[in-house]
């Protein structure tokens, strides 16, 4: 039994080492300057727990001695003490020095980063906004997926529509909180292609824990195909069931709270959904982007985040199966 | 000794109750909309029939409720022309003059059914818990739900103390916070 259960925890233990999902398992030099800092205080740390273990074994294995210290023996006690005490000195302080020199230069951005993008928390789902300050027609609006260039220094500037988040990828960087009112800005960058998931790490109401992110972080050039798609509006829908699909979203509730570049839909309430087709998530990484997904959180969004903003929508099979076949649509 | 001890758990049972002032739906339904349940004599009304005298906003009395509402008027930008309650291209909501009734029916039927002169209609476009709770909070505006319901003031334009229009006894009205 207790064996089975240090197996449980050791497998436990060393997931928690890899995966996308992990700070131990750094991406990106901000990672990796933090990984390096965790494992040299654990390292530390765990040397001087086992020396004062073994040093406590031994004092109370030791006997008693017989007779009274001698002045020299006192002596040498004391030089004994006095050098444990500035080792120790030395240990907190030289730890101190290496936190605070790992933390210098990891969040300021340089501000000469090429890329930009502006991190805004809403409850319950991310929006980054690639920007672009000469021409305002490209920004590029991708709710709950950050791209990055790999090897590139992003410059983020954290804000919140509504209360406290926190934008955290931890194979990339540390947290940075969301605060409402106030733009904070920092940097990010990935030194690895891959995909890492990222996630809300201050507690901000009812589906906090359903608010996760997707980081893509591909090669320059896979980056920069990616803006330009992005950047494009919507195609109008081909097939019936799709083209009825457009109507049934332009005339119900979805127009009141989505953005469809290249239709008449463009309120800012909820996420943007011209190139919805492309994501791999929906709902902020709560559900797969398939169109069964799909369905049943236009349908009843409530039954998979309760509480969200996005209503519940009685709409009838026909009308449904359209709007999804039109929402698989945009690319 | 035995009939302290019930009264005292009778006692804390009603101040426990006291506790929960109201609650919030964190799974919305459809709500079937107040008009389809009532009765008229013709069908010949425009845009169907009103519901009736009396009817409230199931979110008056309800703090979460009328601040979805002030949410979800920022939302639908009836900002836009009602300039948070102070009026602009559209009259405004924070006093005590009303063209088409103060009361929550009539309230829901301008949002449902649009007014003549600009108030479009946002039928089918706003789910009806949704348009309940905007009329819980128009009503907040002018001050017809109670002080410990309406939501906290805003930075922007201030209602003064609105001019009661359905008073409430034997408490000090104050309009907003």
């Amino acid at each position: 039994m207790m064996a089975r259960l240090a197996a449980v925890l050791v497998l436990l233990a060393a997931a928690a080492c890899s995966g996308n999902h992990s700070a131990l398992n750094p991406s990106g030099p901000q990672a990796r300057v933090t990984a390096n800092l965790t494992w040299g205080f654990f390292i530390v740390c765990g040397a001087v727990y086992a020396i004062v273990m073994v040093m406590l074994a031994a004092a109370l294995m030791r006997r008693r001695l017989a007779t009274p210290q001698t002045p020299a023996g006192e002596r040498t006690l004391a030089v004994a003490v006095s050098s444990a005490v500035a080792i120790s000195a030395v240990i907190v302080v030289g730890l101190a020095a290496a936190s605070v020199a790992a933390g210098r230069g990891l969040e300021a951005p340089s501000n000469n980063e090429p890329v930009s993008v502006d991190v805004i928390g809403h409850q319950w789902w991310w929006e980054f906004q690639y920007t672009n300050d000469d021409h305002p027609d490209q920004i590029v609006d991708s709710p709950n997926e950050l791209h990055l260039p790999v090897g590139t220094r992003v410059r983020i500037r954290a804000k919140s529509s509504d209360v406290i988040h926190s934008f955290w990828a931890p194979n990339l960087r540390g947290k940075r909180d969301l605060i409402p009112g106030v733009t904070s800005e920092s940097w990010i960058e990935a030194d690895r292609a891959g995909e890492y998931r990222g996630q809300c790490a201050e507690f901000c109401g009812y589906q906090h824990a359903h608010m996760a992110f997707l980081v893509v972080a591909e090669s320059m050039d896979a980056f920069q195909q990616w803006l330009t798609s992005q950047r494009a509006p919507s195609q109008d829908p081909q097939d019936e069931l799709a083209k009825r699909g457009k109507d049934v979203f332009m005339g119900g509730p979805c127009v009141m709270c989505h953005t469809i570049r290249g239709t008449i839909a463009g309120s800012k309430a909820g996420p943007e959904l011209t190139h919805v087709a492309g994501r791999r998530f929906i709902a902020a990484g709560t559900l797969p982007n398939t169109p069964e997904a799909l369905s049943q959180w236009v349908l009843d969004a409530h039954s998979v985040k309760p509480g969200t903003e996005m209503p519940p929508n009685a709409l009838n099979p026909d009308d449904l199966r359209a709007v999804v076949a039109y929402l698989r649509t945009l690319q | 000794m035995m009939r302290v001890a019930l009264t005292c758990c009778a006692l804390a049972t009603i101040g426990l109750v006291a506790c929960e002032r109201e609650s919030r739906s964190f799974h919305e339904r459809q709500v079937v909309a107040a008009r389809a349940e009532v009765a008229t004599q013709t069908p010949l009304t425009i845009g169907g029939p009103v519901p009736p005298t009396g009817t409230q906003s199931p979110f008056q009395g309800n703090a979460v409720g009328v601040s979805d509402g002030k949410r979800l008027f920022a939302t639908y930008n009836c900002s836009g022309c009602h300039a948070n309650g102070g009026g602009g291209i559209g009259p405004a909501l924070m006093d005590d003059q009303w063209i088409y009734g103060y009361e929550a029916r009539n309230i829901y039927e301008t949002i449902l059914e649009g007014r003549p002169n600009g108030m479009p209609s946002f039928r089918n476009k706003i789910p009806d818990y949704q348009v309940w709770q905007l009329v819980a909070y128009v009503q907040a505006m002018s001050a017809q739900v109670p002080i410990d319901v309406a939501p906290g003031r805003d930075e922007h334009m201030q209602v003064r103390p609105a001019e009661p229009i359905t008073p409430f006894k034997g408490r000090k009205q104050t309009g907003h916070r």
